[in-house]
């Protein structure tokens, strides 16, 4: 319960909050999202219908529906909504997916630091529970949203949707919206962003995408973080690129360091000349 | 667990189409999951047991047809049959490939007690 406006949210449903950097609260604007009440809704209309059947004697009638229809189609048309909406707004929006602590939030936190003047960023963060996150990057200076998906293990666009409504983001800007920490589930919902960035850090496995293909698969970008500590660490860098270009031939390398900030000029590079290409339309 | 989510949009449709039809309820559900749509069987089949609860597909039989994942050689053109993703073309070793199916996750068909 929120005591400011008394507003309260539902345990296991999804949250979306307000996070500001002064003040040590947060408002919990109860977004409960639609998935947990699915086995509620439409449990009492079969009873009804019972007691209108006429004719006792036949078996009840078939319909065969021949549907063909993806399962994820609802989620591809909400992303598809973020997507024009975003677009219309000249917003860039990135979405960003790894495991947990492959350094999403730091790199965000030098990320926002170093382009704020040059800029204009919001952010999204997605976790399963706590604000942390989202008060790291409010530090910042940075308008951000904390979405906590409750038990859930990944953002969908419906999430997305209701966040940049209430983030509110101005034309001309770039959105972050940082997923779950979850190599597998964020793959397949398509949140609307304009590319998606798969973070990879040289403390994990150099052969994290082959055991995650979709996920590098679904990326155009992938950042190889904590560079720094190669010299201490048995990674082979040319090895996990390999295996990443052998499930996507078409992904881009970029290695940083997020705490020493070695090699994030390439990215910073490559976010302008993007949000250039998003604001010019070419 | 995305399997959940899965499982919720298969209901979410269910509920939506036997609505339309002014059915009863679901008693057949077939199911196209490719080979390479990122879907664990067990974790779908334990997802459905509680998520059907109290919804239309709750004694609906559940058929998966599972549909192979082919691929076409970007470099040569060769088309063959992909057990990961990151299979290479087997004739000129290429990585550099389209895929055909195998990625579907869909709800074919629904026989509706009316």
């Amino acid at each position: 319960m929120c005591v400011t406006c008394g507003c309260s949210a539902d345990e296991n449903g999804v949250k979306i909050l307000h996070v500001h950097p002064a003040h040590n609260h947060t408002h919990d604007h109860d977004h409960t999202h639609e998935h947990g009440h699915h086995h509620h809704h439409h449990t009492h209309e079969h009873g009804h219908n019972h007691s209108h059947s006429h004719d006792h004697h036949h078996h009840p009638e078939k319909t065969v529906l021949e549907l063909e229809r993806d399962i994820l189609q609802k989620n591809d048309i909400s992303a598809a909504r973020n997507r024009g909406y975003l677009e219309a707004k000249n917003i860039f929006a990135l979405n960003l997916v790894s495991s947990p602590g492959s350094g999403k939030t730091t790199l965000l936190e030098t990320t926002l630091k170093a382009l704020h003047d040059e800029l204009s960023c919001y952010v999204i963060e997605g976790d399963q529970q706590t604000t942390q996150d989202a008060q790291r990057i409010a530090e910042t200076g940075a308008p951000v949203l904390q979405i906590n998906t409750g038990k859930g293990c990944h953002l969908d666009a419906d999430m997305v949707q209701k966040a940049i409504r209430e983030l509110n983001p101005k034309n001309d800007s770039v959105l972050f919206i940082e997923n779950v920490g979850n190599l597998v589930c964020p793959a397949m919902f398509d949140l609307g962003e304009s590319e998606r960035i798969v973070i990879m850090s040289i403390t994990e496995g150099e052969d994290k995408p082959i055991k995650y293909p979709d996920m590098f698969q679904s990326a155009q970008v992938c950042l190889i973080n904590k560079m720094d500590l190669l010299p201490y660490l048995n990674f082979d860098l040319e090895k996990a690129k390999e295996y990443a270009l052998q499930v996507n031939p078409n992904l881009q390398f970029i290695e940083v360091s997020a705490t020493t900030s070695e090699g994030m000029s390439q990215w910073y590079d490559w976010l302008k000349n993007k949000v250039q290409e998003a604001t010019t339309g070419l | 667990m995305h399997e959940l989510s899965i499982v919720l949009s298969i209901v979410d449709i269910a509920q939506q189409e036997t609505q339309k039809a002014n059915a009863q309820s679901v008693e057949q559900i077939e199911l196209e999951i490719g080979d390479l749509a990122g879907v664990e069987m067990e974790a779908l089949e334990f997802a459905w047991s509680s998520a059907v609860k109290n919804t239309v597909l709750e004694n609906a039989q559940k058929f998966i047809h599972r549909i192979s994942a082919e691929a076409r050689c970007l470099d040569c053109e060769h088309q063959f049959t992909l057990t990961a993703v990151y299979d290479a073309c087997p004739k000129c070793g290429s990585y550099f490939r389209d895929i055909l199916q195998g990625q579907e996750m869909k709800v074919k068909s629904l026989t509706l007690n009316t």
